[in-house]
């Protein structure tokens, strides 16, 4: 806690058992999923995961009482934030670039010599680019434009109609999620089903994770802003919920651009 | 560090919390800081005797002590991951990053100060996974680029390497989070008048580094999570048998990896300018030319990624273009070194021991990089890849450079950490038994790495036995240089207690302003910076 004498704009935080706690959980994650994985019970990881969402609820839940007291948070301190997080937007960037860089791994001959001649590979039936997945992508970009509106209305203090816009965004992005899985249940080919499989799984599963954190992250921030913790110029939670979201939303782009477009535009379907 | 506590909080009147709260829920970047040191030196002992280890094996041709080979290669991974991982970085970033940015931008503390906590905290869990991979089961015998098909299943299967994916998870996600903590407090939280083009060098080198580890590590994390769906999930990114290629692991590790051996080198790079400057008493020659020559390392570091793997068979074009990239580097390593000449060129030199571990920088970084400059040559590094001309290379110019430069760090800042002065005669004998040891035993692997000596392995031709034998040699007396090194760290707690500003006027940093321990809280008002020099 700063002093009388102290004149600076920071945000001194007191200590906090969540960092300690969170990283016990951490392990407990890692080790418990290591034993899953050696093919014993699945307890272990759960309950890592458990005490890993309370430790993220009580750190979150202490991060928006600081916001709320009105002094801890001062322009330099939301200055800070928001650098942080699009930083942190920068580095997820940086974790799809890896599942992109294996897809044209397998797929440009060019640049990889184990690269196929023929994408798909023979055998796999891809989706069809232009019926589930570009209506997904409709519904995202729909979702993008949706959640810009809440943003208007928040910087008019209008915070019904933020919450309201914000409820179509969250109902675009489950909508989403639903016809994911709906694809998942119903493709043709299976997880472990060679490289295709590998990377469509994997860049298509890991973005639809993020689309579910990006979507509880959202329903957060509508809660919060029926609560009336958002003003017309401080609401930096929901400013970090919708750059999220515009980022999940360009990853799909490229996904659908990539995986689903250019890399199901090789199959011929067999006569 | 208990001392440290109880020299200063009569001084200071915030009450200083219990012991659980101030080490385990800390939220004061100086005590964070010093449990990373702790950290890195726990892990320095444990990673260190590996190597010895090693050593005593190799001095002479034939099986001495170590008959499981595979025992052997694990003794070799766990020697990278830790010294990488566990030692360097959480000294140089963790340690000295922690607690030197804030102090020499002005600020009280870090931006996100609880987040701090838990980039230390999951390195901790980070740490412990590694040791556990390494006595569960077989341990990875993988080498710390964990390359598949070695790393895959079939070749190690049991728990072992997927404990060690999940430690360099953790420490990785670790790292993300205190790249980005340390990026936002560079750039938000200096005091007033201190622009980006007024910074210390030091900090500048951790922004650098930050954004280094910012834009690599998730490359990583994406690699370690195929591997080890591969493992254990039925995938084949790696597998050539199901469409997949083991070359893609690695683009996409040393896509990361040659960021990180400068994640490792930037702050080296940054607390030398400091102890040139200060022990020359001028301030460093061309600041911004040493400023843009470390920001032009780190954006080049990111396209030669591929000249770690010339021999896996690429075109003439792709090998041509990763040598001139590669060489590129030379230019802006070159403006470093010449800089670092040049402050010390007229300057009034005091050799005091950070000096003196400056000056074995040097060297050791110049060997080094020449050596670097022979391996770019990808016809060159086609004959010496995999031999122990590369180990000797990159102990020179990364391994061994860094810790000589933490050593520099650790003697200039001791006396403000712990307020005591170090015996200055024993860390004077000190940094010259190291120096020669780490020279003993990594000169001599040039030779046997020209004739042929591959790495890796525990077992040798009787033809490499002389040089083999003289590296051993040089291992011993580097493992005296540490011992005589906790001996130093020991008397230091007991020291004279030293000034505020202990090396004079050439300690210009913002640092040396405050009292000596520095105290728990610092900068609470923010110093005023305007019109003030560079702080170099």
């Amino acid at each position: 806690m700063a002093s009388s004498e102290s004149n600076h704009p920071y945000h001194m935080v007191s200590p906090s058992k969540w960092p300690f706690v969170g990283s016990l959980a951490g392990m407990t994650m890692a080790i418990g999923g290591i034993y899953y994985m050696q093919g014993g019970s699945l307890a272990g990881f759960l309950a890592g995961t458990a005490l890993m969402l309370y430790v993220m609820y009580g750190w979150w839940r202490d991060v928006i009482n600081e916001a709320e007291s009105g002094t801890d948070h001062t322009p330099t301190v939301k200055h800070g934030l928001r650098v942080g997080m699009v930083l942190f937007i920068t580095s997820e960037v940086m974790f799809f670039f890896a599942f992109f860089w294996a897809f044209f791994d397998a797929t440009i001959p060019a640049i990889s010599s184990t690269a196929h001649d023929v994408w798909p590979p023979a055998g796999v039936v891809p989706f069809a680019a232009f019926g589930i997945p570009f209506l997904n992508t409709l519904i995202l970009l729909t979702s993008g434009a949706t959640v810009t509106l809440a943003h208007h209305y928040m910087m008019h203090g209008e915070r019904q109609k933020c919450a309201y816009w914000l409820f179509w965004t969250v109902l675009l992005g489950a909508t989403f999620t639903g016809f994911q899985a709906y694809e998942y249940v119903h493709a043709t080919f299976g997880f472990k089903d060679g490289i295709y499989s590998s990377t469509f799984y994997l860049a298509t599963g890991f973005h639809g994770f993020h689309v579910l954190v990006g979507t509880i992250f959202l329903v957060v921030c509508y809660f919060r802003a029926k609560k009336g913790h958002f003003t017309a110029d401080t609401h930096i939670g929901f400013e970090a919920a919708a750059w999220y979201w515009h980022f999940v939303d360009v990853v799909w782009l490229f996904l659908f651009v990539c995986i689903y477009w250019w890399g199901g535009s090789g199959y011929v379907p067999a006569t | 560090m208990a001392n440290a506590a109880d020299a200063h909080h009569d001084e200071h009147d915030h009450h200083m919390p219990g012991f659980f709260t101030r080490w385990f829920c800390s939220t004061n970047h100086k005590d964070i800081g010093t449990l990373y040191i702790i950290v890195s030196f726990i892990a320095a002992i444990v990673g260190g005797a590996m190597s010895w280890y090693i050593r005593l094996e190799l001095a002479e041709p034939g099986i001495q002590y170590i008959d499981d080979f595979q025992f052997y290669n694990v003794l070799v991974t766990a020697h990278g991951f830790l010294m990488v991982f566990f030692v360097v970085m959480p000294a140089m970033i963790g340690g000295f990053g922690n607690w030197f940015v804030p102090l020499m931008i002005g600020a009280p503390d870090m931006a996100f100060p609880r987040m701090n906590n838990i980039s230390f905290w999951l390195l901790a869990a980070g740490l412990v996974l590694l040791v556990l991979s390494t006595i569960i089961g077989d341990g990875p015998g993988t080498g710390w680029t964990v390359y598949p098909p070695l790393a895959s299943a079939d070749f190690h299967p049991g728990p072992s390497v997927d404990f060690g994916i999940l430690a360099l998870h953790l420490a990785g996600a670790s790292s993300i989070l205190g790249a980005i903590n340390f990026i936002v407090t560079i750039f938000n939280m200096r005091a007033p008048g201190m622009t980006i083009h007024r910074m210390p060098l030091f900090v500048w080198a951790i922004l650098i580094t930050a954004f280094l580890l910012l834009l690599a590590l998730p490359v990583l994390a994406g690699a370690l999570t195929m591997l080890l769906t591969d493992r254990n999930f039925g995938t084949a990114f790696f597998i050539p048998g199901e469409g997949g290629d083991p070359v893609l692991w690695q683009h996409l590790f040393w896509f990361f990896g040659h960021p990180e051996v400068y994640i490792i080198i930037i702050p080296a790079f940054g607390i030398i300018s400091e102890v040139v400057s200060t022990f020359s008493k001028k301030p460093v020659f061309g600041y911004l030319g040493m400023a843009y020559a470390m920001s032009a390392i780190g954006v080049v570091g990111f396209v030669v990624w591929a000249h770690h793997m010339f021999t896996i068979g690429f075109t003439a074009d792709t090998r041509a273009y990763f040598t001139a990239a590669t060489m590129v580097i030379a230019v802006p390593t070159g403006v470093k070194i010449f800089s670092w000449l040049a402050t010390m060129w007229g300057g009034s030199i005091k050799f005091e021991v950070p000096m003196l571990y400056a000056f074995g920088f040097i060297f050791l970084f110049v060997v080094g990089g020449v050596t670097g400059i022979t391996l770019a040559n990808s016809s060159a590094d086609v004959v010496f890849h995999d031999t122990y001309f590369v180990v000797a290379h990159f102990h020179y110019v990364m391994a061994i450079a860094a810790v000589l430069a933490m050593f520099s760090g650790y003697f200039y800042w001791v006396g403000k950490m712990i307020g005591r002065q170090y015996p200055r005669g024993l860390a004077k004998l000190q940094f010259w038994v190291f120096f020669i040891g780490v020279n003993v035993t990594f000169f001599p692997q040039h030779f046997s790495g020209f004739a042929g000596m591959p790495r890796r392995i525990p077992d040798y031709p009787a033809p490499y036995e002389g040089w083999n034998y003289v590296s051993s040699v040089g291992a011993l007396i580097t493992a005296i240089g540490t011992l005589l090194f906790f001996i130093v760290v020991w008397r230091t707690f007991s020291g004279p207690k030293v000034a505020d500003n202990e090396w004079g006027e050439g300690a210009t940093t913002l640092e040396w302003t405050i009292a000596s321990p520095a105290p728990w809280h610092t900068h609470e008002v923010m110093p005023d910076m305007t019109g003030k020099a560079p702080a170099e």
